[in-house]
């Protein structure tokens, strides 16, 4: 699977900032503050130039064990630190294999401020293929077809369902993306998948892991509701332990309180 | 108005207990004041600010009469580098303990006669309890390592009876090394605070279980009660959150985030050094409770769709649901009767603080309104403390702070201000002290783990950055 979540990601929360533009049950934009998504805009400065950081990682999405290139560039910094590699050169590259789905949070510092920047490498976690085919990446689309569809397609039409702080009903962007999200799953009855439920870092740790079980199940529920089958539906909740993004503001709080829909293998 | 008896007779030594005092205001008269089972330190200043209810304070009363002790260094009879740094080990952890006890006016080390007894016969105890010394009671004793063994005396005279001085004498004897160096000096100290604390037992034979943030993995661990000896009790290599420590020392339960099947109570046995069987089951199985008995386990469960807390037996047998109204974690037994259980739930939409009968009869609603987290009941029964943000919401960023309840009235103090966001308190066994996470810039991988006096005083780190979630063991 080469699901672009970075992409799906990037899609997801512009859909959601024109609907917050539109509902304005927002007062805060998220234009003036730092780093949001994978950008690293600059950070408030006193002076000097503030420094930029942009954090990619290729490929997205990989296999458990295999490994993915991080590649950093940075302008106006003196010092850039990845979480779990350490302090590292301005600009460079480092090919890393993580264990498990990681965000990886680049500090980039300078004499004009602090910048972040951050990239999701997704691990899938090896499961038997269903169809029993080893080569398991064209089994897909080779014996299932159209019921299957392709990832690229289900990150297209399957997109994530995002929640106001501290709550698990479905706003009505949300409504709309759970029914896109169903049309697309009737359409490919062999697809199984995960509904993950996140919070945003505020809180408690233990109350967030029932909230997030809250918000993936009303997400379920909304899938049930339009026709798909609960058998092919499998919720957990990650409570505030698997955050997308790190920066203590309300764009990134919204990145992280959401129900993600993920093929299940 | 209220006099909640402590353990002990009327009469018993002053230095032990917390006075709560409600004020209408700061620095107005004192309405009411009663006693509860804690101890320690001088009468605060005002440190609460009004709010819209009579705000209280906890006083810890250190009293005038705390006895004075003076602590010599331990006498190295073997003359090797090892001896040495056990002995230093052992002198600085011993006076750490006595320190912290919060009943002792522990003399200066900067004061005490400069001859090292170690021996009863050894010591002038004229000396020690002269002035500029003047101490009421004094430890002493040796070290040595014989055969890989450290041996130590340990001896606690009175020097006001210099005819009959002996109040204890002590041998200890253990493998030689400098863990069991500080083992050695809190079991001595534990012993002395025993005999001279009026009923207080010594908490520095304690353990801190906790969660060890190492990098996205979150394993658990155990601490000394004063941050010494921290090492990993799991190497799991998964997401592991809220240990909870049995009664009796055996058995660690915690919950474990597994990729397939979401979080999962996990059980791990500290005498066999490995995972026991603890079943598995739907939806999100989180913040496991043990009740004062050790044969029952109340943790939140969604496994019949919404999250509520549950009851099972430490096998996770005959597990049973007690509440029915949602988003329901964190749940702790009343320790000293083990027949209530505080929880906190998010029916009324933000999370909220409630006690029920451990039946799951007679909910009560204890705070307000903001976000509450987290609690833990204090071994007397009497106080909750727990993690509080009064403002929160959309435009209130506020603060997560830790703070005290007393249960009878639902009033409340504040014992954390300014140091960032904490949370997970949890009581020391002796109800005098609060060990609590703290996270100072927001960045959840900074959260550290501190103490504190009851009152909120002699707050100091016990790790550095990367540790969460602290359990206090029960003994």
């Amino acid at each position: 699977m080469t699901a672009p979540s970075q992409a799906l990601k990037l899609t997801a929360s512009a859909a959601l900032l024109s609907l917050l533009l539109a509902g304005g049950c927002h007062k805060k934009q998220p234009t003036n503050t730092a780093g949001s998504g994978v950008d690293g805009a600059p950070g408030l400065t006193s002076d000097g130039v503030a420094p930029t950081a942009t954090l990619t990682a290729d490929p997205l999405t990989i296999e458990q064990g295999a490994s993915v290139v991080l590649n950093w560039r940075t302008t106006n910094a003196t010092s850039v630190t990845i979480d779990g590699l350490g302090t590292l050169p301005v600009n460079g590259t480092q090919t890393v294999s993580p264990a498990n789905s990681t965000n990886f949070h680049l500090v980039a510092k300078g004499d004009g401020g602090t910048v972040e920047s951050n990239v999701r490498v997704t691990v899938l976690v090896a499961q038997p293929p269903t169809t029993g085919n080893t080569t398991g990446q064209v089994a897909d689309t080779d014996t299932n077809g159209a019921a299957m569809g392709s990832a690229a397609e289900f990150a297209a039409n399957v997109q994530d369902v995002f929640y106001d702080y501290d709550s698990f009903d479905l706003r009505p962007d949300a409504v709309t993306a759970a029914a896109n999200a169903a049309r697309y799953l009737n359409a490919h009855p062999a697809i199984r998948v995960l509904v993950a439920g996140y919070c945003d870092d505020r809180g408690s740790a233990e109350y967030n892991i029932t909230l997030g079980e809250n918000r993936a199940n009303a997400a379920k529920t909304a899938l049930v509701n339009a026709g798909v089958s609960a058998s092919r539906l499998r919720v957990v909740s990650y409570g505030k332990e698997r955050q997308f993004c790190t920066e203590d503001n309300e764009s990134c709080w919204q990145e992280n309180r959401r129900a993600q829909f993920t093929l299940d293998r | 108005m209220i006099t909640i008896s402590p353990n002990r007779t009327p009469t018993a030594r002053r230095g032990s207990s917390i006075l709560v005092r409600m004020r209408n205001r700061c620095k107005t008269t004192v309405a009411t004041m009663w006693r509860a089972a804690l101890l320690g330190a001088a009468t605060l200043g005002c440190g609460v600010a009004a709010h819209a209810q009579d705000s209280f304070s906890v006083v810890i009363d250190k009293g005038a009469d705390r006895i004075r002790i003076a602590v010599a260094d331990f006498k190295q009879q073997t003359p090797s580098p090892a001896s040495a740094s056990y002995k230093r080990a052992f002198d600085a952890t011993l006076y750490a303990d006595l320190g912290a006890a919060g009943i002792f006016d522990l003399v200066s080390k900067s004061v005490i006669p400069q001859v090292t007894p170690g021996f009863p016969v050894e010591i002038n105890l004229n000396a020690w309890a002269s002035p500029p010394t003047g101490a009421a009671m004094v430890a002493f004793g040796n070290l040595s390592v014989q055969n890989d063994r450290l041996v130590v005396n340990g001896f606690l005279d009175d020097a006001k009876n210099p005819q009959y001085p002996q109040i204890f004498a002590k041998q200890y004897n253990e493998q030689a090394n400098e863990d069991a160096a500080r083992q050695i000096a809190h079991r001595f100290a534990d012993e002395i605070i025993a005999r001279l604390g009026g009923g207080v037992t010594g908490i520095a034979e304690t353990k801190i279980y906790y969660v060890r943030i190492l990098g996205a993995n979150k394993e658990i661990w155990e601490m000394d009660y004063d941050g010494a000896n921290q090492h990993a009790i799991t190497k799991l290599g998964a997401t592991s959150l809220s240990p909870r420590i049995s009664p009796d020392n055996s058995r660690l339960a915690f919950s474990t985030l597994d990729p397939r099947f979401g979080f999962q109570i996990k059980m791990y046995s500290l005498l066999l050094n490995r995972l026991v069987t603890f079943p598995a089951s739907g939806g999100a199985n989180i913040s496991p409770a043990w009740a004062p008995s050790g044969n029952q386990l109340a943790f939140s469960s969604s496994r019949t769709g919404q999250s509520e807390i549950w009851v099972s037996d430490p096998e996770g047998r005959i597990a049973h649901k007690l509440t029915s109204f949602g988003l329901g974690s964190s749940p702790t037994w009343n320790p000293k009767t083990g027949a209530q259980i505080a929880f906190i739930s998010g029916r009324t939409s933000l999370p909220q603080l409630y006690i029920m009968d451990s039946d799951g009869s007679g909910v009560q609603r204890m705070t307000d309104g903001g976000y509450a987290t987290s609690p833990s009941w204090s071994p007397n029964g009497q106080f909750l403390t727990f993690a509080w943000n009064r403002k929160y919401g959309p435009g209130a960023p506020g603060g997560q702070d830790i703070y005290v309840m007393e249960i009878t009235t639902k009033r409340w103090i504040q014992l954390t201000h300014d140091i960032g966001r904490c949370d997970f308190p949890s009581w020391s066994p002796d109800g005098r002290h609060i060990v609590f996470a703290n996270d100072p810039d927001g960045r959840a991988d900074h959260t550290r783990i501190m103490s504190m006096l009851a009152d909120g005083t002699e707050k100091h780190a016990l790790t550095g950055s990367g540790a969460d979630m602290p359990n206090w063991s029960w003994k």
